[in-house]
């Protein structure tokens, strides 16, 4: 198993209240797998990805039965230990390129420094690493992308360039938290097919992280649905259209859609009971 | 009664414009009081403001009694502070001086704080040559030092409170247009802005109604951090003679006359000085409170 | 046909650069025009003129046959309001509904406050007890039927909607395009609807049309559209990703 996850909880207190964002998630996932976490917002989907890499804000509570990552325990490293696994075993795009690079640095200077931090060579030998890594993101122009900042470059090419900076310490998982979703569809679909080559080629593991389900079903071996913190299903991407859970129904449902005119959309009804704790 | 007006604040389903209003100033309330330094100013703050009003009642003397035969007494009982130069008792000083420095400082605050907030939010608003009116203006006051330019003015007029107080004031608000059109500029293209716009409402209704409610707390934790320094402008113009005038008790005044014999009778000069050292740093705390629990950006 | 806005030659600049370059179309009373396109395309800087947030436009545009100029009276708004993309930067963060509501109705110095806002919080299905509040204190979905509310209590003829539900969830989605889909019943209203998602413009309009790069390439109707007889590739790329995404058992594209 790569990434073996029983009963994670992840817990914010203050003002005396305890708050439970995220209440016995259940995640695994072997080598070459693709799984989909899907949710609305405050589904926890995003907590859930980031308790893996240990990125959350010190006030948060993680606890876990098990939380491993190719049979590494992830709950007992120290900070200094996650470092070198995080961007380094683990890559993690974000959804805004605008936000996740750095704008007064060149694309060029950031993957060579990320290629660096994890292989040892010279400056040389990291900006060609830079350039055949831009090249396996499908960029046209790697040359000219390679020296342009990140404003001079449209959203896909920044987060082309994003995806192209986590894959330098050569990953092991991918971990894309709503990677697409600032992008234009067509763009979006380019994407998300590049992540999928990408991980078929360099036999990584993929968690993609969206509140798109169609969108995901395609890309994903099995898909997580998420509601308000609680795991409502887990089921194989090719049998969504049977889901059972009215959760993931309901999801489903309530697009609108091109090819089945309706007068009204049917509405998600929401069920208390779905929130108890009762195992899967 | 106080914890029924808790829960009335606190209530999320508010049932009127007076029941909402309250929650949200008792919320900024409660942020406040969470945060002990802001809290340690406030009472330094209010304890001094009381002392000050409350002087006739409190100080053992007259500030302007004379009595030469006890000059530059050593603090005792009969004069817990000291005397002065005149013999005059430094306790009923520092409290009258209280009244004047505070009074100044005051005075500047309410009239600068909305002067800036105007010109900042008219001049942030309207854009083009409006703007460039309004901030060569204030740039051309922004140029001058703060401490020069006041002492230029209260040359020209004539030494005393109500000069000090116009010459502090003409110095102090360039920063305040600064801030406030800073802030107008980022609220100017917001949707909500636009919605309004789309009410028909005028620009000048805008302007009032919605822009510049926004710039007043980063104003409000400005004029708190800025308090220290107007106090020490207004104490630096007293020092030097062109603020209070003598026989009105005025810190810095205090501080200016005790000068001459600060290494022999220091303590004619120390308790002056430490009132402005202690309400300057209330001020500094009460701001730094302030800027976390008002500032949008910070949360 | 009983035109309620006519849009000719509609030419918009940022300085040097033209973002809409002659843009053409006419909506009827009580229909329901969509603008789709993908991000740059236009489509909402040809909204914002519409609305008069914009004043760097040329060419004719036209409400009920009457050519509306750069500037806007306050009459203007009474028969044309606009709901935001964003229910989170649409509504005044300092303040509460009821002041958001009633702004309108205090600028048109308009009586019976009071009522007015009551029905328009009715009328998009909230419950009064949201009145009070601050809009940081609602869900995303809820701020947007305020943001609906807002612009129905100027008893408007023509809405604008830009993007109105990309902020949302799908499930917040559905219940808001219901919503404007039952107001549009009810109340008579003509809507104008920029956005991104093809599926969401064909759900509530009977008419659309599709930007690239400041133009307008193609107008069709829905009927047409889902018929598979969009002529310009653009709009055919746009149709065949709507449908290859939004179902699950499909190939991947």
């Amino acid at each position: 198993m790569l990434v073996d996850i029983q009963d994670l909880r992840i817990a914010f207190e203050g003002n005396g209240k305890r708050f439970e964002a995220v209440r016995g998630v259940n995640l695994s996932l072997a080598p070459r797998e693709k799984l989909g976490i899907v949710g609305e917002s405050g589904s926890g989907k995003s907590l859930t990805a980031r308790a893996m890499m240990k990125l959350l804000p010190p006030q948060a509570i993680i606890s876990a039965t098990r939380m491993q990552f190719d049979g590494v325990d992830l709950l007992t490293r120290s900070e200094r230990q996650m470092r070198r696994i995080r961007g380094g075993r683990m890559g993690f795009v974000l959804q805004d390129p605008k936000y996740s690079l750095n704008p007064v640095k060149t694309i060029g200077t950031q993957i060579a420094e990320s290629w660096r931090a994890h292989n040892t060579g010279s400056r040389k030998m990291a900006r060609e690493a830079a350039l055949d890594l831009l090249e396996q993101v499908m960029i046209r122009n790697p040359a000219k992308v390679l020296d342009a900042y990140p404003h001079e470059v449209s959203g896909g090419m920044g987060q082309r360039a994003m995806i192209a900076m986590m894959l330098a310490p050569d990953p092991d998982l991918l971990i894309a938290d709503e990677p697409t979703s600032a992008l234009d569809a067509s763009v979006q679909a380019e994407i998300l097919r590049l992540i999928d080559a990408l991980v078929e080629r360099r036999n990584m593991g993929l968690i993609l992280i969206s509140h798109d389900l169609p969108l995901v079903s395609h890309f994903c071996d099995r898909v997580s649905v998420m509601y308000m913190g609680r795991q409502m299903e887990e089921i194989a991407a090719a049998d969504l259209a049977q889901a059972r859970h009215p959760y993931t129904r309901g999801l489903l449902n309530c697009m609108p859609a091109l090819n089945q005119p309706r007068e009204t959309l049917p509405v998600l009804a929401r069920d208390a009971a779905w929130l108890e704790e009762t195992p899967l | 009664m106080l914890s029924d007006f808790r829960t009335w604040a606190l209530d999320d389903n508010a049932n009127s414009r007076r029941q909402a209003a309250w929650g949200r100033r008792y919320r900024v309330w409660l942020a406040l009081k969470g945060n002990p330094l802001a809290m340690i100013g406030l009472v330094i703050i209010v304890a001094c403001v009381a002392l000050a009003v409350l002087a006739p009642v409190l100080a053992p003397y007259d500030p302007a009694m004379q009595e030469l035969g006890n000059r530059l007494a050593k603090p005792s009982v009969a004069h817990p502070l000291g005397t002065d130069e005149l013999g005059r008792d430094i306790l009923s000083r520092l409290l009258y001086g209280g009244r004047v420095t505070l009074g100044m400082v005051i005075a500047v605050v309410v009239l600068v704080a909305p002067l800036g907030l105007a010109v900042g939010a008219v001049a942030g608003y309207f854009g083009g040559w409006v703007d460039t009116c309004l901030m060569r203006v204030t740039d051309v006051f922004l140029a001058f030092p703060r401490l020069i330019l006041a002492l230029a003015f209260v040359a020209a007029l004539s030494p005393g409170v109500q000069s000090a107080i116009l010459a502090i004031a003409l110095t102090a608000w360039p920063p305040y247009a600064r801030i406030a059109r800073a802030e107008t500029l980022t609220i100017r293209g917001t949707d909500f802005i636009e919605a309004v716009h789309m009410t028909g409402a005028s620009s000048w209704r805008i302007v009032a109604r919605h822009v510049a409610p926004l710039c007043v707390p980063s104003l409000i934790v400005r004029v708190t951090l800025d308090m220290s320094s107007i106090i020490i402008t207004a104490a630096s113009l007293g020092f030097l003679g062109m603020g209070a005038q003598p026989p009105s008790p005025e810190w810095g005044a205090m501080i200016a006359t005790a000068k001459r014999f600060i290494l022999d009778q220091y303590w004619v000069a120390l308790s002056p000085c430490i009132a402005i050292l202690m309400i300057s740093l209330a001020f500094n705390f009460l701001g730094d409170g302030l800027r976390d629990v008002l500032d949008p950006k910070q949360s | 046909m009983n035109t309620m806005i006519d849009v000719a030659g509609l030419r918009i600049a940022f300085g040097a650069s033209e973002v809409v370059k002659g843009v053409d179309f006419n909506v009827a009373r009580g229909a329901c025009f969509g603008i789709v396109g993908e991000s740059g395309s236009g489509k909402s800087t040809v909204l914002r003129a519409l609305a008069g947030l914009n004043r760097d436009w040329s060419g004719r545009i036209a409400f009920e046959g009457t050519p509306v100029g750069l500037k806007r009276s306050g009459a203007f708004y009474t028969k044309v309001q606009m709901v935001f993309q964003d229910p989170f930067g649409s509504l005044h963060p300092a303040q509460t509904i009821d002041r958001i509501l009633s702004e309108f109705l205090l600028v048109n110095r308009t009586g019976d406050i009071d009522g007015r806002v009551n029905r328009a919080l009715a009328e998009v299905a909230l419950p009064p007890s949201v009145r009070f509040r601050f809009p940081h204190q609602l869900s995303g979905g809820q701020r947007q039927r305020v943001a609906i509310a807002r612009a129905l209590i100027a008893e408007p003829e023509v809405l604008l909607l830009d993007e109105p539900t990309s902020a949302l969830d799908v499930s917040v989605q559905a219940e808001v395009l219901n919503l404007l889909a039952d107001l549009r019943r009810r109340l008579g209203l003509t809507y104008v609807m920029v956005s991104h998602n093809l599926a969401v413009i064909a759900h509530l309009c009977e008419h659309m049309g599709v930007m690239q790069h400041g133009e307008m390439v193609e107008q069709l109707s829905t009927r047409t559209l889902r018929e598979g007889g969009a002529t310009h590739p653009h709009t055919r790329d746009l149709a065949a990703l709507s449908l290859s995404l939004e179902t699950v058992d499909a190939p991947a594209v």
